[in-house]
């Protein structure tokens, strides 16, 4: 009986520090939106901010999540080997991509204005990119991967109803089928997206 | 031969302008499969579709982009109030097909917005409607309608200079000729004293270079971080039209796909 009274009170304070670590993703949007913000409108020379942001894309991005999910049905039938020269070619074209596409943005500012949870997985996170001289307001929705909620990861941006992953995952898809179903074509075409 | 040069004139100037509303959209011939949510779209003629597509590229470089990048050399104000006005002319098509979709309240607000703008607001260049609480609705084309029908999007192909399309939304654009626009028939198919033939491919020209201009940055960086761009912007067409035909604003409707639910990596 006593044990039990214990094992109740073991089980309590476990969730208590579960709520208490548990981080919001909206929270997660905001202190990311934050770092780049600072990083983008630094004086830093561009090689120095490309390494920042990696830094930042690195803690808070699914990298290997997004690399598998853009991999389509091939990811079943590929072998491991091939796997994991896969995972270590898609996180260097993702952090080249992600740092080339951020780095031309001087200031962004994105608001956070809503969330929803989906499911115990995956919470969306909805934001406005503010709109400047040059192109219109923008709507940008964030898939976050919410399994561990002590550290939510980003899986996908949605701009304007469009998922990048989704489209990540189409042109994979066609490089693969065009090369009638060689994964080596879709190695090559990242390899040269690298190096270039 | 001069109606057949403004059939294909016209029609040109109207995928453009689909081109430009989307930012990337999609369709497909095989309609039958199903699967969450959207169709399962076919590039028909993929080879020939690639081809296209990279004439259209050095059309957009030489021809489009520096139209695009001269139209923002004009003041803030004056682009917007283009941009409002083409917007506003773009309810002709938006509010019979918000009837022929059912959103009646739509098709009210939409009609109210026209006249206040069209009236108050100076031809629309003065977004008047917006001020007194009748906020911007969704445009609507008969592509849209098409498929709210239950029509499904036939093959995905590619136009030249008009770019992306499939055969629903490319039926959808020529209803526009054959009636279902009323700006078209006051300019082209009527002979009215007030307005010509020039109003009407004027109007579409400048659509296409004012989206163009507000999408500058956002297509270089597509262009750049691509690894194949032609599938990029298949892609993102198809997503754009399925969305739009669902006319589904949640993201987590328009998102579902299975492969998130079984990728576990925590």
């Amino acid at each position: 009986m006593k044990f039990l009274k214990y094992f109740i009170i073991f089980i309590f304070i476990l969730n208590f520090q579960n709520n208490l670590f548990a981080k919001d993703p909206s929270a997660l949007i905001n202190e990311i939106v934050d770092e780049a913000a600072a990083v983008l409108s630094s004086e830093d020379p561009i090689e120095a901010k490309i390494i920042k942001l990696n830094i930042i894309a690195e803690s808070s991005v699914d990298i290997e999540g997004i690399g598998m999910y853009t991999l389509g049905k091939y990811r079943k039938t590929i072998s491991e080997d091939e796997k994991s020269k896969y995972q270590k070619l898609f996180r260097s074209y993702f952090l080249k991509s992600f740092s080339s596409r951020l780095v031309d943005y001087t200031n962004p500012k994105i608001n956070v204005v809503s969330q929803k949870k989906i499911n115990a997985k995956y919470t969306i996170v909805n934001s406005i990119l503010e709109a400047t001289s040059k192109r219109p307001q923008v709507k940008i929705d964030w898939r976050i991967y919410t399994k561990n909620p002590d550290k939510p990861l980003i899986r996908d941006l949605i701009v304007e109803g469009l998922s990048l992953a989704r489209t990540q995952k189409e042109e994979f898809n066609s490089i693969i089928q065009n090369n009638d179903g060689n994964i080596n074509a879709l190695f090559k075409t990242l390899e040269e997206f690298i190096i270039k | 031969m001069k109606k057949t040069l403004s059939i294909i004139t016209i029609l040109l100037l109207t995928f453009i302008y689909s081109f430009s509303s989307f930012a990337g959209d999609d369709g497909k011939l095989n309609l039958k499969n199903k699967k969450n949510g959207s169709y399962e779209v076919k590039d028909c003629f993929e080879k020939v579709n690639r081809g296209i597509f990279a004439f259209n590229q050095v059309i957009d470089k030489i021809v489009f982009k520096p139209l695009a990048k001269g139209y923002r050399i004009f003041p803030q104000p004056i682009r917007s109030g283009t941009s409002n006005a083409l917007n506003n002319l773009s309810n002709v098509v938006t509010i019979p097909n918000n009837i022929l979709q059912g959103q009646m309240k739509d098709a009210g607000v939409n009609s109210a917005r026209f006249v206040i703008n069209t009236t108050i607001g100076i031809a629309g260049i003065f977004d008047v409607a917006s001020y007194y609480g009748l906020k911007k609705r969704d445009k609507e084309d008969y592509g849209q309608t098409l498929g709210v029908w239950g029509s499904g999007p036939g093959c995905y192909f590619v136009l030249p200079v008009l770019g992306p399309t499939t055969v629903r939304d490319s039926i959808g654009s020529l209803a526009n000729i054959v009636g279902g626009d009323a700006w078209y028939n006051v300019t082209v198919a009527n002979d009215t004293q007030y307005f010509s033939e020039v109003d009407y491919y004027s109007s579409r020209l400048i659509s296409g270079i004012d989206f163009r201009a507000k999408n500058i940055e956002s297509f270089d960086s597509l262009e750049k971080n691509s690894v194949d761009l032609y599938a990029s912007v298949r892609s993102l067409y198809l997503q754009d039209r399925n969305r739009k035909i669902g006319n589904i604003d949640e993201t987590t409707e328009t998102l579902s796909d299975d492969d998130w639910e079984e990728l576990e990596t925590q």
